[in-house]
């Protein structure tokens, strides 16, 4: 069954039943993950999906409906559905889909499909979690216990069809390894984890280097202890630098900004970041972990700059959000078959810094290295932030002792602004990267 | 609806099965050293309407349907699912999942199964999802004004209601078939407030397993509460920042006890031996005016199950005595593996999912203080009454949860409000640091969903007033 005919189909269907506009997505999806624990087979789990969804808008209303009967009835009663939701909900004038002229025309090849991935035997994975597993054991007699090592891979394909004259799909895969083992000390214990993601079975990084990256990581947090409440440089390493700008992508996008519930509304072409921060978004990268030929509504994707020496120079906008904010789209319609699109950054990345992360941990007399942060503290609306910390302690340049149950707390606006020092080490190990940042001051909150 | 007291036929026919077919699948997934094999059905319905701008802008109907065969031997569980249900898929799915089990080497473990029959805590009729969504939209319209009529400060209001039909069915070896109808309804509100440029959030919801109507009943509270929170806030102060009392109010500040211990004693994590409170059963983890349960058998509560999703019919589990650790969370396997009681916890979030240990409704009972004198106890710390969310790593025990509405206490007395700070402790210690526990039971109002290794399962949490001596309040003002 060719996904893009069944798009097509339903969406012809949904115009003759009496939608004036229409789109449709269908996915198609088959995983395997397996799991190894102390050195024996854990779990094995296989998974087949499909699903279809519709969007229709009839008068100028919309609705959604979406479906794993993919079956003749089940597409017919898709269709009803959504036609039936459609004559209750109110007429919007900024609905609709894409203007023409915004839609892909050449769907560029970005390599995100490997066939290696296609059918991985069990044994492959297993081997990989062991080899994994065993690396972060070996690594120290502190390393007492494991929650495990985990492979997972996949491989799909979607497809869009849209009443606007789009029609495309393309097929896609990924493959992961994560390894998280237990460290003791004194009757403490602390775990940490580490992996490797990849579009490709031969992207992934070594599994005992996975592991034993994982097991350093357990083990210097053990001792940890918690420091006095003050005011502190704090250095954020790269996977926690990258939740920052995960931060900063939800308050730029057009959701939040026609909603008013943005503390970065209005605030294109201000200074919203340090001079020497420039953030990227860049849905072509070939391999890319978010790359895609078109986003959920079938409108090209180009790569963009969006904060450019610290000035805002673009929101991430679909259809519907541009309409409202009186701009045009930039392509960041995410999709779920059942949902309504979304705005989504794709690969966002904060582009490197001249400084080796050892020459900034080298700058700061006394303050904190954040390597993992819990909790949901974060108001997009005003900014504030709040959450909690583990890390290591700098005391004059270096890492001393691990930290744990303090807090920072600041505003994303001043933290952004605030960002001294940026990173060389910028590696794209997840589709929101970052270096090593900086920033001068936040609150440490502690004993 | 025929299919709400019958979801063994419903299952058999919508697939064109019949009962001998499904024991000659699980029939082929025990068939090597496998302990134990069930099959999960399930089929969901959820219809959702949203509000924004003053008008309902958006509807949708979604439908999810698959079933899953599970093969347990051991430590070993094999999972194979598929949405596209036909005997032919069973049998590959079987043979997937039993592969696991060709390769063991250790020996048989007897997998407990409980022979109870289902609770019936929630039926409902007519299905909430059989609501027509012009009733739900009417409803999110009608929040629309009672919210603005709050306050002129209300610049917009996101509202959304949810009606769902989860019918679930649970196939064993043995020729037992465990099914059962879920209904859930669900509604949140959020407000944006803006003044002289301040700009600020509040948001409430609730929802359960009950009816639509009763869902309307109770509406109009949760968007007043809303706007009341984000006008509140417009007005709120920078949080302190370092350790010191913290007072919590009732209800859904039981989302402390969820993660400070609930997930530490779930029964998976202590068979590994990776959770802070592994091999603690009888020891002392809270004060003496603790007592904490997890109770799957209110009716109408959104964390209520007449079984889980292994069959086991749900219970109330005493956790916490007077302060003293007395049970873990359970499902099948961790159960057997430790040679525990089945306590009914055995959940996952669909067809697509393992089942895991996971909480229910999960609070503390009440004590004897009056929430006022609890408050008027403290001359400076922090009452926090409302929370966003929270997370916790059960294995060093370290917990977050974010306070949306909290306010000072100065000389006694409840001060201004602050600004929504973090709060980190440890989880084994917290509990210990209760110094007074309300007569104020509460349990929240039906908004909890609590996620862990990927799956999201919905649960309810519950607490009377407790002051906490010594807490870290993570806010800007050191």
């Amino acid at each position: 069954m060719d996904l893009r005919d069944v798009a097509q189909a339903l969406v012809e269907r949904a115009r003759s039943a009496g939608a004036d506009m229409a789109d449709a997505v269908v996915g198609e999806s088959d995983g395997l993950e397996v799991g190894i624990r102390l050195g024996e087979i854990e779990k094995l789990k296989r998974a087949r999906e499909r699903r279809a969804g519709l969007r229709v808008f009839v008068g100028g209303a919309t609705a959604i409906a979406s479906s794993g009967d993919l079956t003749a009835g089940g597409l017919a009663s898709l269709v009803d559905d959504a036609i039936a939701l459609a004559r209750v909900t109110a007429r919007d004038p900024h609905g609709g889909l894409p203007d023409a002229a915004d839609l892909a025309t050449a769907l560029p090849d970005l390599a995100l499909h490997d066939s290696a991935l296609e059918d991985v035997a069990p044994d492959l994975g297993f081997a990989r979690c062991r080899a994994g597993e065993e690396a972060a054991r070996a690594a120290s007699p502190e390393i007492t216990n494991s929650e495990g090592a985990e492979f997972g891979c996949g491989g799909g394909e979607v497809a869009l069809a849209s009443s606007a004259g789009f029609v495309g799909g393309y097929r896609s895969s990924s493959a992961s390894l994560s390894v998280v083992p237990v460290a003791t000390r004194d009757g403490q214990m602390q775990r940490d984890y580490w992996y490797t993601t990849s579009r490709r079975l031969d992207g992934l990084e070594d599994a005992a280097a996975v592991g034993r990256e994982a097991a350093r990581r357990a083990l210097r947090r053990l001792g940890a202890r918690r420091v006095a409440t003050g005011t502190y440089p704090v250095v954020f390493d790269p996977d926690t630098a990258a939740s920052l700008l995960r931060h900063l992508a939800g308050a730029i996008s057009g959701s939040a900004l026609y909603r008013r519930a943005s503390y970065l509304l209005d605030k294109l072409g201000e200074q919203v970041a340090a001079p020497a921060v420039t953030i990227v978004d860049d849905p072509l990268r070939q391999g890319g972990l978010a790359s895609r030929p078109f986003d959920g509504e079938g409108v090209a994707s180009s790569r963009r700059t969006i904060v450019e020496r610290g000035v805002l120079r673009s929101y991430l906008l679909d259809s519907y959000s541009a309409r409202r904010l009186g701009l045009r789209t930039t392509g960041h319609a995410a999709r779920a078959a059942g949902d309504a699109p979304g705005v989504a950054p794709t690969n966002f990345h904060l582009e490197a810094g001249p400084h080796t992360p050892e020459a900034i941990i080298a700058s700061v007399p006394q303050g904190l290295y954040v390597t993992e942060l819990i909790g949901f503290g974060v108001n997009g609306v005003t900014g504030d932030y709040s959450r909690g910390v583990v890390g290591l302690w700098i005391e004059n340049g270096e890492l001393t002792y691990p930290v744990e149950e303090i807090t920072i707390a600041g505003n994303l606006l001043d933290m952004f602004r605030g960002i001294s020092m940026i990173g060389n080490d910028l590696r794209f190990r997840t589709s929101t990267a970052s270096p090593t940042l900086k920033i001068d001051r936040m609150t440490v909150a502690g004993t | 609806m025929a299919e709400a007291t019958q979801p063994e036929r419903f299952f058999l026919d919508r697939f064109d099965l019949t009962g001998s077919a499904l024991e000659r699948v699980l029939g082929t997934a025990v068939a090597t050293r496998a302990d134990h094999a069930d099959l999960f059905f399930e089929h969901r319905v959820v219809q959702t309407a949203s509000l924004e701008d003053g008008v309902v802008k958006k509807a949708t109907r979604s439908l999810r349907h698959g079933v899953g065969v599970r093969v347990l031997a051991g430590t070993r569980q094999g999972y194979a699912y598929t949405d596209d249900v036909s005997l032919e898929r069973l049998e590959l799915a079987a043979r997937t999942a039993r592969y696991i089990a060709e390769q063991r080497g250790d020996g048989a473990v007897p997998v407990r199964a409980s022979d109870g029959g289902p609770h019936d805590l929630y039926a409902v009729t007519p299905a909430p999802v059989e609501t027509p969504v012009a009733d739900l939209a009417a409803l999110l319209s009608r929040l629309d004004a009672v919210a603005r009529g709050v306050d002129p400060h209300i610049t917009n209001v996101l509202a959304s209601a949810a009606v769902e039909h989860r019918i679930v069915l649970v196939a064993t070896p043995d020729g037992r078939l465990v099914g059962d109808v879920r209904p859930l309804v669900h509604l949140s509100v959020s407000c944006i407030a803006e003044r002289g440029g301040v700009r600020q959030q509040g948001s409430h919801g609730g929802g359960g397993r009950f009816s639509f109507s009763e869902l309307g009943a109770r509406a109009d509270a949760y968007a007043r509460d809303a706007a009341r929170q984000a006008i509140l806030n417009l007005d709120a102060v920078p949080a302190p920042a370092g350790t010191m009392t913290v007072v919590l109010g009732p209800g859904w500040p039981g989302i402390l006890l969820h993660e400070a211990i609930g997930h530490g004693l779930e029964g998976d994590f202590n068979r590994k031996g990776t959770s802070a409170f592994s091999g603690r059963i009888g020891s002392r983890v809270a004060s003496e005016l603790c007592t904490v349960v997890d109770d799957g058998t209110i009716p109408w509560r959104r964390g209520s199950l007449n079984v889980d999703d292994e069959g086991t019919p749900t219970q109330r589990t005493v956790l916490i005595e007077n302060g003293i650790l007395r049970g873990y969370l359970q499902d099948q396997q961790n159960a057997s593996l430790m040679g525990m009681p089945l306590t009914g916890n055995g959940r996952r979030e669909s067809f697509a999912h393992l089942p895991m240990p996971r909480m229910t409704n999960t609070f503390m009972l009440a004590g004897n203080d009056a929430p006022e004198d609890i408050i008027r106890s403290v001359d400076r710390g922090l009452y926090a009454v409302s929370f966003g969310g929270g997370s916790v790593d059960i294995t060093s025990g370290k917990f977050v949860f974010s306070a949306s509405e909290a306010y000072e206490i100065e000389g006694g007395k409840v001060g201004r409000p602050v600004k929504g700070a973090t709060l980190i402790g440890n989880g084994p210690d917290v509990l210990t640091r209760i110094t007074r526990v309300g007569h104020d039971l509460a349990l929240d109002d039906g908004v909890g969903t609590c996620g862990k290794d990927g799956q999201s399962v919905p649960v309810g949490v519950g607490l009377p007033t407790v002051r906490i001596d010594g807490l870290t309040v993570g806010g800007t003002q050191a």
